[in-house]
């Protein structure tokens, strides 16, 4: 007997999310990506059209990455220490297609670099790439709420992705995001109760629902992969079956997750890369929309593994 | 919870009034009062005084398609308004009501399908209403096998168990709830439920208190819709939270905005 298929069909879907403006939409980008979009869960292919695939950010820093495994050292060679040259060799040599900036100078562990240095910075690396830009804060509030409305304003109109808002600290990044036309990230510690009040209260204060992107919070493989998993598995079928306050995309951290295990940072050559990519493509099941990754290899086999995936 | 308002009925006197006098104002604030409080969707009937029930439907329906592209529920015993009120409309549908009547049934059904219409099928028939579980069961699959013959989906006909006003049929109320769980059985895909929520309370001094207990009361027998009074807000509060408790939404502090922004 031939194998029926059962199909759902489902009320709901997710929103779309653009990122990055170009001319013609009064930003300076060479181009923007859309994510989101999806009518069923991920990889049902038969059920239901899937518009937009999965896309991957370079993750660069504003400082040298001194602290990174030698393995993801060696693959961008000199120019980590130079962030505008490691932007460069992402966007030229690798064919990124976006980039994420994480401001971890401005922290006070970190060098406390001053907001005013961090815009030049800023200003300087929208000059040296036209790709679309996801602008991480430091992850110290207090400093972040002085360094994001800052970003935010020098990047005004250019539809960034700025993140992250937390349910303690959502509003000064919620009101600097809508003044400034750019997108949101939400953050909530493996929590879909939480996820969701956070969509709900970044709302509330005049953002739309569609400018939000959900930062579910991830662990790698081995390191809470599966919770992750099945957080996102149930904002989806909540999303899916109508509940537009859970319907926004998926961001996952994946490079950053995946280089903190240590399997990841043994000196066993590609164990890494493997690492990296095997969290990556997980994720894509679990309905990852956007992926922020760090080691190019990674990366290229995880844009191979979407390729094969989404041939149709 | 599927919930329809109830408001726009010219049984109500500022509604008859409205109609009257062809006051669309009036009509389009309770529409849009309604879906502000967390309707899905909006009953719509002309009332006994209408002496013009086939137009003053289509007046009814296109003065609230204006304001709002939610759901219409087209209220009438009478066919032929129906019909009417199908031709004008452009928003989704849902035809309010059929009896297990096979006359009724032979006219309704086939409309439904023409329009892609939802229908509620309401377990009463020509002798009258029934008087326990079992009799509404009987009608309920009556209904059933009449859309299936006629290829009307399932999953877009509503059975509705006749809902009694508690203080002439107290006995009745168990049976009530009871078929609401029976007729999720009855057909795989399931037909959906419904009730008309405000009769439980007719004439009692507490309407409110018993109006809300029934319809959590009810959300626990697996009910998937009623036509209630969205306005009253502590009334959907617990439905919304009967929902929540039944896992049908995803917790969060502010679920009950949450569910009113959907």
């Amino acid at each position: 007997m031939a194998l029926q298929l059962m199909m759902d069909k489902w009320s709901g879907s997710i929103s779309v999310v653009t990122i990055g403006s170009t001319k013609d939409n009064g930003g300076t980008r060479i181009k923007s990506i859309d994510i989101g979009g999806e009518e069923t869960l991920p990889c049902l292919f038969q059920e239901a059209n899937f518009k937009y695939r999965p896309r991957i950010a370079f993750e660069i820093l504003d400082i040298p990455a001194v602290e990174w495994p030698d393995e993801l050292r060696k693959a961008y060679g000199k120019a980590l220490d130079n962030p505008l040259k490691w932007a460069d060799k992402c966007a030229n040599e690798f064919k990124a297609e976006c980039l994420c900036v994480r401001l971890q100078g401005a922290h006070p562990d970190s060098g406390n670099r001053p907001v005013k240095d961090e815009v030049d910075f800023i200003k300087e690396l929208l000059k040296t790439t036209g790709l679309p830009l996801i602008i991480l804060g430091c992850s110290d509030d207090a400093k972040d709420n002085l360094l994001l409305p800052a970003c935010s304003e020098a990047t005004k109109g250019e539809r960034c992705l700025i993140g992250s808002a937390l349910q303690d600290n959502y509003k000064t990044l919620t009101a600097c995001v809508l003044a400034d036309g750019h997108n949101i990230i939400a953050e909530s510690p493996i929590d879909i109760n939480i996820a969701k009040q956070l969509n709900i209260l970044i709302s509330d204060m005049g953002l739309p629902l569609e400018r939000i992107v959900i930062n579910p919070t991830i662990g790698s493989l081995g390191y809470g992969l599966e919770y992750a998993y099945s957080i996102m598995e149930r904002a989806r079928l909540a999303a899916l079956a109508g509940d537009k306050t859970v319907a926004s995309p998926f961001i996952c951290f994946v490079g950053a997750e995946s280089w903190k295990a240590k399997e990841a940072k043994v000196s066993l050559a590609n164990q890494g890369i493997i690492w990296e990519a095997l969290t990556a493509t997980a994720l894509i099941q679990a309905g990852a929309d956007l992926l922020v990754m760090r080691h190019p290899k990674a990366i290229e086999k995880t844009n191979k593994y979407i390729d094969n995936l989404f041939r149709r | 919870m599927f919930v329809i308002g109830e408001l726009i009925n010219g049984m109500y006197s500022y509604i008859g009034k409205a109609i009257t006098q062809k006051d669309k104002s009036v009509i389009q604030k309770y529409a849009i009062d309604q879906i502000k409080a967390g309707a899905d969707a909006l009953d719509v009937n002309c009332g006994p005084l209408s002496k013009q029930p086939v137009s003053d439907i289509q007046w009814l329906i296109e003065a609230i398609q204006e304001v709002t592209d939610k759901t219409i529920c087209i209220d009438s015993s009478n066919p032929e308004v129906i019909a009417s009120g199908l031709k004008v409309a452009r928003n989704k549908t849902i035809i309010n009501s059929t009896t297990a009547d096979k006359a009724k049934m032979d006219k309704l059904i086939p409309l439904a399908k023409q329009y892609h219409a939802k229908l509620i099928g309401l377990t009463i028939s020509a002798s009258g209403i029934p008087q326990n579980k079992d009799q509404r069961m009987e009608l309920a699959v009556q209904i059933v096998s009449a859309c299936s013959e006629a290829e009307f989906p399932l999953e877009d006909l509503f059975l509705d168990p006749i809902v009694m006003p508690i203080n002439v049929a107290q006995a009745q109320q168990r049976e009530i709830l009871e078929s609401i769980r029976e007729f999720k059985i009855i057909s795989d895909p399931s037909p959906k439920t419904i009730i008309g929520l405000s009769n439980v309370s007719q004439g009692t001094f507490v309407r409110p208190l018993i109006n809300r207990t029934f319809l959590v009361m009810a959300a626990a027998f697996g009910l998937d819709a009623a036509i209630l009074d969205p306005l009253d807000t502590e009334l959907l509060d617990a439905g919304i939270t009967a929902d929540l408790i039944l896992n049908k939404q995803i917790f969060c502090d502010k679920y009950l905005d949450a569910y009113r922004k959907k």
